[in-house]
């Protein structure tokens, strides 16, 4: 009798605790292919409270992390096409994936069913507060007197933070050094406990590290509104726009209907005045790519990010 | 510091005490399943503390993942799994002392050393947060990769009879670790054109392949109970714990110590603080050749050192805003998405949300207490009263919903078996799992740290200075040394000692 009684209460326990998982399915997923905690993960949690008062129904972010990405891109297609399920998408990842490692990426870039990209960070050079490079002239002076001496921390290999080092060597004429690091934390780490001269970074590290560290030059279009004094690359003579772009992409099974409706619902909580201050407070700059410009943005980027290949050797 | 007391007063409001208290509850719940990381744990309910005040919402994320740290070390104790990868080396221990009828007292010795642990960690948070966080910056790729070796050269210490085979795990460890898309340089390394692979062994599904799968396979293949009756069935042993951390309350302190250092260090983690920490106290200890076979010590080292890393980890990731462990980095995207900034100005401009949370978070640390203690014998009883016929299938049910609810991947799943039926075979030859797991786990930090070092000096233009002329780096490297060559050194003198006296 004791016996039983104690059972019953273990598979109370263990069906309490599935049922709280399961029910946690109600509404309409967002996988985000990474772990919890980096930017797409934030960003889409910012987006839940507006889609749930514009549209009553809860956004669900699921994780399916893995292989940069690929380990969800590669499994996209085998989702609903309903509409009920949606995918972060990251570039310069779902280019770069494919070309940097070939088959063995697990998808190709045209097997992913881009809707739209709703911002992105551009990326960013950074030296910590104390360093002397005020400018990021100073820091190209001091990377032509002394070749190869100018080290930057950044987060991964062929990832956006890499590419800009390969362009900004090209275009500046200058040899430095990259050393990449697991994620954008262990950059930063690297970059405040000065093991390295500068960061290869984005916009976003500015925002969260405040005074401790001091942003050179920034890829975006124009100055950002929460750096005003910091120039971009092109007002200093480099034409470079870049850094990660963060969208959406539905299985390829799904409608016309609903690629258009779920591109409408993304760039309408876009254009949330709220929305878009809470992302420009964090260094986050709020792009209106959607369903019908997706395609073109795709061709430039492929086109640029082939071209920094070449320059490193991975496509002829 | 009478707004700290006001602070102090507010984390104490009846919604914070009933939040503090569900979040340990669902923490050690969860925490106790194997799969289900205090990670998950945290990220589940980041979207439920959006509804909360920002600093009720925290004390919820800090009270679930100081229970699920906890948590993982039942199932490391009932039945030799890891809850979490933070318990790992509490499996050393814990499950021997389980096996040998002792079970209901390593329960209660856990959830006492994890009080003293996260005390330890939660004060050093309070007292000494931004001293601690600029020590952390001082290591740099270097220092990790020694501490990396530091931690390898452990697998001499925790080798139970054979070291040659230890070693071998540890080689087969290494290589494992190194499967995958290399973070330097992007080489794609033994993959076999899986994709999946590509970004290396899963640790967790490893984890619970290697070690519970043969525990399983072992049950239904011998006769005999799961664990054996304790003598005392009734109570907690609740005197009989205190007094054992009472008489070790020095090799507590230093395991929580020990926790809080490898918690302030981004990326370590509480897998390698409770390794660390378990090879120290077997180091030091004068009941060394009892480690392994059921040492209480050994339980307090792990379950001390891991729960201190809750408070620990939050040191950089308040006041550098770098992410600690894998749950912080959770907790910090619920801090950017409720407009809290991190960094020095947390703790002049936003103080009190801050103090609040670690009033809070020593809050939920002291219910875990009784809490544990209560909770844990019920646990334990039902292991030993539910027949094996039953409790198997249930064991294998758990094994697979937490594979498969790490990455929500099936892959991970048959990955899982995969990694069983290997680690039950090493183990019949002789070949223990820890061994393999500390490669698995080391291996990663040790190469990055290696490649970074070697470029960052290469650029400097003196690699070897890189490598040895940095003083933690020195301090690291005598470390290693010691423990390579003291026992061999004490061994020579001795046997001279010997001879000069005959």
């Amino acid at each position: 009798m004791k016996l039983k009684s104690y059972f019953n209460k273990f598979l109370a326990i263990l069906s309490l605790t599935l049922v709280s998982f399961s029910s946690a399915n109600a509404g309409v997923t967002n996988i985000i292919p990474f772990g919890p905690g980096g930017e797409s993960d934030v960003t889409a949690r910012m987006q839940q409270p507006y889609y749930k008062s514009i549209y009553n129904d809860d956004i669900v972010v699921q994780y399916k992390p893995g292989g940069g990405g690929s380990v969800g891109w590669s499994s996209l297609n085998a989702e609903k096409g309903d509409g009920s399920v949606i995918m972060g998408v990251n570039l310069p990842h779902i280019i770069m994936q494919p070309i940097a490692k070939g088959e063995k990426a697990g998808y190709k870039t045209e097997d992913v069913n881009v809707f739209s990209f709703f911002h992105y960070t551009p990326d960013a050079i950074l030296v910590e507060a104390s360093s002397p490079y005020k400018s990021l002239d100073d820091l190209l002076n001091f990377a032509k007197s002394n070749p190869g001496k100018l080290t930057f921390s950044g987060s991964g290999t062929y990832s956006a933070n890499h590419l800009l080092i390969i362009s900004l060597n090209k275009k500046a004429k200058v040899k430095t050094t990259y050393v990449p690091f697991k994620g954008t934390g262990a950059a930063v780490q690297a970059l405040l406990g000065k093991q390295v001269l500068a960061e290869a970074g984005y916009s976003t590290v500015a925002a969260k590290q405040g005074k401790k560290v001091r942003m050179l030059a920034v890829a975006s279009e124009e100055r950002l509104p929460a750096f005003p004094n910091v120039p971009t690359f092109k007002e200093l003579g480099y034409n470079i726009v870049s850094g990660a772009y963060r969208g959406y992409a539905l299985p390829k099974s799904a409608s016309k209907a609903t690629v258009k409706e779920w591109s409408d619902r993304i760039m309408k909580i876009n254009s949330d005045p709220a929305f878009i201050k809470q992302m420009e407070d964090n260094a986050f700059v709020v792009v209106n790519i959607g369903h019908k410009d997706v395609k073109k943005f795709m061709r430039q980027q492929q086109k640029a990010n082939k071209a920094i290949a070449k320059e490193l050797g991975l496509i002829k | 510091m009478t707004n700290i007391f006001a602070d102090f007063l507010s984390s104490l409001s009846l919604l914070n005490l009933g939040l503090a208290f569900s979040g340990v509850l669902a923490g050690i719940i969860i925490g106790a399943l194997p799969g289900l990381s205090a990670t998950m744990a945290v990220a589940i309910l980041v979207p439920f503390t959006f509804a909360l005040e920002p600093s009720s919402g925290l004390i919820v994320l800090g009270a679930i993942y100081t229970g699920a740290i906890f948590g993982g070390s039942w199932s490391a104790i009932l039945i030799n799994t890891p809850g979490t990868p933070s318990a790992v080396a509490t499996t050393f221990d814990g499950y021997p002392m389980a096996k040998n009828g002792n079970g209901d007292l390593a329960m209660s010795i856990s959830c006492m050393s994890s009080f003293v642990g996260g005390t330890v960690g939660v004060i050093c948070l309070a007292l000494f947060a931004p001293p601690l966080a600029s020590v952390s910056l001082k290591f740099g790729p270097t220092e990790y990769f020694w501490l990396a070796i530091l931690g390898l050269t452990l697998i001499s210490t925790l080798a139970e009879g054979d070291n040659i085979k230890s070693l071998i795990g540890a080689c087969i460890g290494l290589l494992m670790s190194m499967i995958g898309v290399a973070v330097v340089g992007g080489d794609i390394r033994m993959t076999w054109n899986i994709s999946f692979l590509n970004s290396g062994i899963e640790i967790v599904s490893a984890m619970i392949g290697l070690f519970c799968v043969p525990v399983i396979l072992d049950l239904t293949s011998m006769k005999g109970k799961h664990l054996s009756d304790s003598e005392t069935p009734k109570n907690l042993r609740l005197k009989e714990s205190f007094l054992i951390i009472f008489k070790k309350k020095f090799e507590a302190i230093r395991g929580a110590l020990i926790g809080t250092f490898i918690g302030i260090l981004p990326g370590a983690g509480g897998s390698i603080a409770s390794i660390v920490s378990y090879g120290e106290a077997k180091r030091a200890s004068k009941n060394k050749q009892n480690f392994g076979k059921g040492e209480p010590e050994g339980l307090i080292a792990s379950e001390t050192a891991n729960n201190a890393t809750v408070g620990g980890g939050f040191i950089p990731t308040l006041c550098l805003g770098i992410p600690g462990t894998p749950p912080d980095a959770v907790i910090l995207g619920a801090l950017l998405v409720q407009g809290i900034r991190t960094g020095d100005t947390l703790f002049t401009q936003q103080s009190s949300i801050v103090y609040t949370f670690i009033f809070g978070l020593f809050l939920a640390t002291i219910i875990m207490l009784p809490l544990g203690l209560l909770m844990g014998r019920y646990a334990y009883k039902s292991i030993i009263k539910i027949p094996k016929e039953i409790l198997i299938p249930i064991i294998i049910f758990l094994t697979i919903i937490g594979s498969y609810s790490i990455q929500n991947n099936i892959l991970n799943v048959y990955f899982m078996f995969f990694f069983g039926i290997v680690g039950w075979i090493l183990n019949r030859a002789g070949f223990k799992a820890s061994p393999i797991v500390l490669g698995l786990v080391l291996g990663q930090i040790a190469e990055q740290g290696f490649v970074q070092a070697y470029i960052i000096g290469n650029a400097q233009e003196n690699i070897l200075a890189n490598y040895f002329a940095r003083p933690i780096s020195i301090i690291l490297v005598i470390f290693i040394l010691m423990g390579l060559f003291l026992p061999a050194l004490k061994k020579i003198y001795n046997r001279r000692k010997n001879a000069k006296i005959s």
